[in-house]
């Protein structure tokens, strides 16, 4: 058996769930393959959790189908579905030890003792938490609770995991840490994880593809590079990684739309298909900064602004430049490239084909959790 | 106080050497010895326990002559120990009936909205308001032979029950009087249950009556203790209810006691009593005491 036979896949379809007149998923279909790392993300009250609870059997569907290696098993109760569950505030029984706490899926099960505490030092050592089987929860850290629990969570091989911010409460570093040994434990298991963050960073080191939430929808689902490099919706492209968006007066001819910004005409390929407002979308690394004395090559795009913040990051620098319409820029740019300060008056210029035109929505402001 | 070379003694050194900084040193002063705090409630303590407790024990040793007469007279008058007995098994009667009725309310409180819970609460803190003669002369229109529940009773074709003036009946009435002492400690503790807990078990495989068995009620535990020990002690002391519910045959102990010292005017004789009572309750207690210490700290629910 090959480590991705192991995981199982799983067909979310049209699942939609109302609290009275709140709508929590609005008829979300999501298909994961068997063996894969899928994240759900998403702003606070997106319906990421809402949907890992709906899988896990916390939450029953208003509407919709659920399965799991092909079969449904909307009708089955929590205890039935054999799915690992890792909690953020880790869940372990205080009143048990780490061992007990391990061991607890497989004494429910009904396993004699022999065979249970093989498979228990096999998941304590997976996590590398073999020499604290015999203290309780409440002597260990944060991070090691969360390696115990989830030790306990992959202890009777469940073909599917889920994780609900497992490493929301930890620090940055062993946070860092510890999305490394996800990242090797899934490796190792083969078995289909299924993650809910709202930290768009830790989805793109840890997903094979992520799902992107927002009020109760997926917005898009994408590898981390699709996701960045061709968002579909401007909250996408603001959720993951920075950017800048240019709105302006629109004029669309033949297949070519260019926006009027306080004066200034600017262009970019194609034509939104729906009657949408646009919105030049441009990631900081493809914009540069010129001095106004020098003029636009062909086929770029430039726009008059005024520097203010520059940073130098060791690597670059990062630039903020407030365009003469009052919207922000902000910029990345190589060491090699001439430096500039605060007040400075620049023209910032990008490649028409590097610019991406997005329908314009006030929702994708709300991406600030 | 780090800023003083020599070691501060209780009570305040007022041999201090004064100098500039010595305002702020006193004002620190009676935070440097938080034990002085608990002065007034210590002070009252032993005012209005400790001496009176001390009083009666000694006046059991030593009313009407020094010597252990009272305590030989205790024993061996088995109508006394008959009633020793009586009364902790009414007090345990009690704690049972307590704990059965009050954990599915307690737990109740827990799960429901807080205007809903606001509610729980005040049905259960209302009768707490009223005065216990009150609430006992209540229960006496209740269980009386023509009260309500026999009444009722025999509506429904049975034959009547007899409830006041015995035991079932003290034991009724006192389990409702003292249900709130038992209500609030266990949703204190109930509270502080991480219900994802719960949820945890249940993804692990656990049926929702096992994962109630195995995690939901061990860590609700030291709230049954809290509240078993409160209304047994309660119990073991009460005296209106029995009174006005009980009859000669559900008497206890300090309706004895109370004749030695009031009509009999017999301090050697109620102290005697008095003094087993409290022994047998630390005994009793003392025995209990390795169910409920725990090695684990409770998890907070955040």
């Amino acid at each position: 058996m090959t480590a991705r036979e192991r995981g199982a896949a799983i067909d979310i379809k049209g699942a939609t769930k109302r609290y009275g007149n709140f709508t929590a998923l609005d008829d979300v279909s999501l298909h994961i393959e068997p063996g894969e790392f899928m994240t759900l993300l998403g702003p606070s009250g997106s319906g990421k959790t809402t949907t890992l609870n709906v899988v896990a059997g916390f939450t029953d569907l208003t509407a919709g189908d659920l399965a799991v290696g092909g079969n449904s098993i909307v009708a089955l109760p929590a205890h039935k579905r054999n799915i690992g569950v890792v909690f953020q505030h880790y869940a372990l029984f205080p009143h048990m030890t780490v061992g007990k706490n391990v061991a607890y899926p497989l004494t429910l099960r009904g396993m004699d003792k022999q065979a249970r505490d093989r498979l228990v030092v096999r998941a304590l050592d997976m996590v590398k938490m073999a020499d604290f089987a015999h203290r309780y929860p409440s002597e260990l850290s944060g991070g090691q609770q969360q390696r115990v629990a989830l030790a306990r969570a992959i202890v009777f091989d469940p073909p599917l995991l889920l994780m609900d911010e497992p490493l929301g409460a930890l620090d940055k570093k062993l946070r860092e840490w510890l999305q490394l040994e996800i990242k090797r434990i899934h490796r190792e298991l083969g078995t289909t994880f299924v993650y809910v963050t709202h930290d768009q960073e830790e989805a793109l080191v840890l997903s094979d593809r992520i799902a992107v939430f927002n009020q109760g929808r997926i917005e898009q689902v994408g590898t981390g590079r699709q996701l960045y490099d061709e968002p579909t919706t401007l909250f996408v492209a603001k959720f993951i990684g920075e950017s800048t968006s240019l709105r302006g007066t629109a004029q669309t001819s033949g297949n070519e739309t260019s926006l009027t910004i306080a004066g200034q005409k600017i262009v970019a390929n194609g034509k939104l298909a729906g009657g949408g407002k646009p919105v030049v979308l441009l990631r900081p690394e493809k914009l540069s900064l010129a001095g106004t004395n020098t003029p636009p090559a062909a086929g770029q795009n430039s726009l008059t602004g005024e520097v203010s913040e520059a940073i130098y990051l060791g690597s670059g620098s990062k630039y903020q430049v407030t365009l003469r319409d009052g919207s922000v820029a902000i910029v990345r740019s190589s060491l090699e490239a001439t430096p500039f300060s605060i007040g400075d008056t620049v023209d910032l210029r990008w490649s028409v084909v590097d610019a991406k035109l997005l329908a314009d929505d006030d929702r994708a402001d709300m991406t600030m959790t | 106080m780090s800023q003083t070379s020599h070691t501060p003694t209780a009570g305040g050194d007022h041999s201090r050497p004064s100098g500039a900084v010595q305002g702020p040193q006193r004002r620190l002063r009676l935070a440097a010895y938080p034990s002085l705090l608990a002065m007034p409630a210590l002070l009252l303590l032993i005012a209005a326990m400790g001496y009176p407790l001390l009083t009666v024990t000694l006046r059991s040793f030593s009313d009407p002559a020094w010597g252990l007469q009272n305590y030989v007279w205790f024993f061996s008058t088995p109508v006394n120990v008959t009633v020793l007995w009586r009364t902790f098994s009414i007090a345990a009667w009690v704690t049972i009936v307590c704990v059965i009725a009050a954990y599915p309310y307690a737990y109740l409180m827990t799960a429901v909205e807080p205007r809903l819970r606001l509610v729980l609460i005040l049905c259960v803190l209302v009768p707490f308001w009223v005065s216990g003669v009150v609430r006992t002369l209540a229960w006496v229109i209740l269980l009386q032979d023509s009260g309500i529940i026999n009444s009722v009773i025999r509506l429904l074709g049975f034959d009547g029950v007899k409830l006041i003036r015995t035991q079932t009946g003290v034991v009724i009435g006192m389990a409702q009087v003292l249900l709130p002492f038992m209500i609030l400690p266990l949703y204190s503790v109930m509270r502080g249950i991480d219900l994802r807990l719960v949820q945890a078990a249940r993804s692990l495989g656990a049926r929702p009556a096992r994962a109630f068995l195995e995690i939901y009620l061990p860590l609700s535990l030291p709230g049954v203790f809290a509240g078993a020990i409160i209304v047994f002690i309660l119990s073991l002391g009460f005296y209106i209810t029995p009174a006005l519910l009980g009859g000669p045959r559900s008497t206890m102990l300090s309706t004895l006691v109370q004749s030695q010292v009031l009509s009999l005017l017999n301090w050697g004789r109620g102290g005697a009593m008095g003094v087993v009572l409290l022994v047998a309750t630390f005994v009793l207690l003392a025995l209990a005491a390795p169910l409920m210490r725990q090695r684990h700290k409770q998890a907070s629910r955040s």
